[in-house]
């Protein structure tokens, strides 16, 4: 019952698995973004406060959200690693990092190009702005010291120790707006009760959502599977997989 | 397209840098992905073949 739990500490059911679910990830990936892009650019009324500003929440909040989620895989893969030595735990720690750094850069950027018609400036040292920005040193942080050690078990050991120190940071930044008197508005759509954005105006936002998390998992797919390779590189399976 | 629409009520350089940089991050990862695991499939097979010089 557990065979497919315990299949997937093993290295080369990885990699073959990997292989088949990016393509799957990256088709919806594509057909939900392309949906939310046409929907939240087109369709959507503008917002009676914002006007058509309203739209970079399209790209913003996907991004922002998915920074915060690719830590915490990073952090739990790396104490998943840390704990029971699992290699491929530390490689899916290690294929997180660059897509959620990148993703966190995205949110701090689009972030800023909101900021600038609405708050008249493009940065302050607003709590959430300032908790998104040290996840982004995290991020970096985390794939230097990974990247510092030659012994890479070491690394991935390193690594995973300070992603997992980090992630109390992600509480902060989600709570930022509540527990803070903060410039950033707060929880739009994942709040009690009902949602703040009338449909045409959410479900467009809810495609980019669920499009941004299906690209992460392909790209994550396909970084695993380079992590897996750097680490096995001398095993028995790899010439198979391979076929030479 | 109207032009309304291309100039997002006024907010145009605000609105369409941010899908720009938004799709340029998609795009990268991607690329970086593949290439990543490129570089990997061609570290393992020079590693096998030295293996086989080896031996």
């Amino acid at each position: 019952m557990w065979t497919w739990f315990y299949q997937l500490a093993s290295p080369p059911h990885v990699y073959r698995m990997a292989a088949r679910l990016s393509g799957g990830f990256l088709a919806a990936a594509l057909v939900l973004i392309a949906y939310g892009t046409i929907a939240g650019l087109v369709f959507a009324p503008p917002d009676y406060q914002q006007g058509d500003a309203f739209r970079i929440v399209y790209v913003h909040a996907p991004a922002a959200w998915l920074s915060l989620n690719a830590y915490v895989v990073m952090a739990v893969a790396g104490a998943i690693g840390l704990i029971w030595r699992i290699k491929v735990a530390h490689a899916v720690s290690a294929a997180s990092a660059p897509i959620g750094a990148s993703f966190t850069l995205l949110a701090l950027v689009t972030g800023s190009l909101w900021g600038r018609p609405m708050w008249g400036t493009f940065w302050a040292w607003d709590p959430r702005l300032t908790s998104e920005l040290i996840l982004l040193f995290l991020y970096v942080g985390v794939m230097s010291l990974r990247s510092a050690f030659e012994d890479a078990a070491r690394g991935d050991r390193a690594a995973a120790l300070l992603a997992i120190v980090g992630v109390v940071n992600v509480p902060i930044i989600h709570f930022s707006v509540v527990w803070w008197n903060s410039l950033h508005q707060g929880a739009t759509v994942a709040r009690f009760g009902k949602p703040a954005m009338v449909p045409s105006m959410l479900w467009p936002l809810l495609a980019m959502l669920a499009g941004f998390l299906c690209f992460y998992l392909a790209v994550l797919c396909m970084r695993v599977r380079g992590e897996v390779l750097r680490r096995e590189l001398r095993a028995r399976w790899v010439r198979e997989a391979l076929g030479s | 397209m109207s032009h309304s629409f291309w100039a997002m009520g006024g907010y145009a350089r605000f609105v369409w840098p941010c899908f720009l940089l938004a799709f340029a991050v998609l795009g990268w990862n991607l690329w970086a992905a593949r290439r990543y695991h490129l570089q990997a499939r061609r570290r393992a097979q020079r590693a096998l073949a030295m293996a086989d010089t080896d031996s």
